[in-house]
């Protein structure tokens, strides 16, 4: 069995915060390029060239793209025959948003308590994904969520009947609702099926997928490139402030589901779509 | 248009705004979000002072990150204006000339910035590197144990906003993007 420390967890997960909140990765600098070509409203256009500069901004001079540096959500693809040594992993991936979030001068976003709501000052807790695979790596995600996008954020329990005219309409009124709040051009994450919480966790996944890449099924990609059009036919824009950039991606999950249901959830990503993966 | 203007302002500056008009702003912002929001209407009920002198002055909705050694700030960009519409028309009804957000507001902080001639400006969510390149010092001023969240005081030179919504009730946020889908068509 292949043992790994958690040293090297809370290392690497340090490492990866901070790389997050200040280098948009290179599928995502190529989409802004792509969408500044091709915008046609003037202010738009004026807006996704202040964001291109921010980000060359963010990377020379190690200022975090943006000043909501997020809640860290951590996905952990465990293989099985993993031993991880030296203490407990989630203290270890919790020490590596602490030590992330101070050394890289992040903002501190997080309190211990909903309703009381004292800050932590360090970041933590993450939310953390585990998921046990095969094999003997780990896979590790970091995907600082802003909440400025997740608070527009829904789950939209439709019924078999609704099928998938029903999603789409989802789709839209989350969109249409988050409007200028999600920061657009917004990336859109849906789940479909599932339960509850599956398709929500199906959404959240969905924003770390690479963009321009689709769903393998191809019903699937067709209703991502159709919903894709459609949002962007609402003219909400850069910034909400009119235009025809309004989401960059629609990334659609599936899962299968009870007879009864079709869960739906749309989960909304501004356009510092923030995520590193490394494998271990 | 573009516009260059100095903050605070008086009533006929802001009246000379116009929803859509793209402004430098120059001059001194306060920065509050939710939590600092939350205890200024507590210290309304309590009829206890403000922590700044509202008249004239603009309130920008920002929490940053925390400044690297030798910088005056870390990233600072608008936050969501919206969740702060609750505690807003009080603030306006007692001289706040404007305020620095992203999103739609309520009705009620529109009609109170009609009603005391105020401005609701729009700066670029999630440019927030670029933005604190403007702002040249900041100064902790009320709540500090708020850490991100307490109230500080901003000298700016050239703040890049957009006139989201003006004194006479135009609102950027309502006609921009049926401008856009009607241009469009045409």
């Amino acid at each position: 069995m292949r043992e790994l420390s958690t040293e090297l967890i809370t290392k690497t997960i340090k490492e990866m915060c901070i790389e997050a909140n200040h280098v948009l990765s290179e599928d995502m600098k190529q989409t802004f390029s792509a969408a500044v070509r091709e915008e046609q409203a003037p202010l738009g256009r004026q807006i996704l060239q202040q964001l291109i500069e921010n980000m060359d901004i963010a990377q020379t001079e190690q200022i975090p793209i943006c000043q909501d540096t997020g809640m860290a959500v951590i996905f952990l693809e465990i293989g099985q025959d993993v031993h991880i040594t030296g203490g407990s992993l989630r203290d270890a991936v919790n020490e590596g948003v602490r030590q992330g979030y101070q050394e890289g001068y992040l903002r501190k976003s997080v309190v211990a308590d909903p309703i009381i709501r004292e800050n932590t000052k360090d970041n933590t807790p993450a939310v953390i994904h585990y998921e046990i695979t095969e094999g003997d790596q780990v896979s590790i995600t970091v995907a600082p969520k802003g909440f400025g996008s997740e608070n527009m954020s829904r789950v939209f329990m439709l019924k078999p009947a609704d099928g998938i005219e029903g999603v789409k309409q989802a789709i839209l009124t989350a969109v249409q609702d988050a409007g200028p709040n999600a920061c657009p051009p917004m990336v859109v994450g849906v789940g479909i099926g599932g339960t509850f919480e599956k398709c929500a966790i199906l959404a959240k996944k969905a924003l770390v997928r690479k963009a321009g890449e689709h769903s393998e099924i191809p019903y699937v990609k067709e209703l991502e490139e159709e919903m894709l059009e459609k949002i962007n036919e609402t003219g909400i824009g850069p910034a909400g402030l009119g235009g025809g950039i309004t989401a960059f991606a629609v990334n659609i999950n599936t899962y299968p589901t009870h007879i009864a249901g079709l869960p739906v959830a749309v989960n909304i990503c501004c356009h510092v779509n923030r995520h590193v993966t490394r494998v271990l | 248009m573009e516009r260059h203007i100095s903050v605070p302002f008086g009533e006929e500056t802001a009246c000379s705004l116009k929803a859509g008009d793209y402004v430098y702003l120059t001059g001194t912002l306060y920065t509050a979000r939710d939590a600092a929001h939350k205890r200024m209407q507590e210290a309304l009920d309590k009829k206890e002072p403000l922590p700044l002198d509202l008249k004239g002055n603009v309130i920008y909705y920002m929490g940053p990150s925390p400044a690297r050694k030798g910088k005056v700030i870390g990233s600072a960009g608008p936050t969501t204006a919206s969740r702060m519409d609750k505690y807003t028309p009080a603030l306006l009804d007692l001289g706040l000339r404007g305020m620095i957000g992203k999103g739609k507001r309520s009705k009620e902080v529109l009609d109170a910035a009609v009603r005391n001639k105020s401005i609701y400006f729009a700066a670029v969510g999630g440019a927030g590197a670029l933005l604190s390149k403007c702002i040249r010092s900041a100064q902790v001023i009320a709540y500090e144990d708020l850490g991100t969240e307490a109230i500080r005081k901003l000298e700016v030179v050239d703040f890049p906003v957009i006139v989201a919504a003006d004194t006479n009730g135009n609102n950027l946020y309502e006609t921009a993007v049926s401008d856009y889908l009607n241009n469009r068509q045409k």
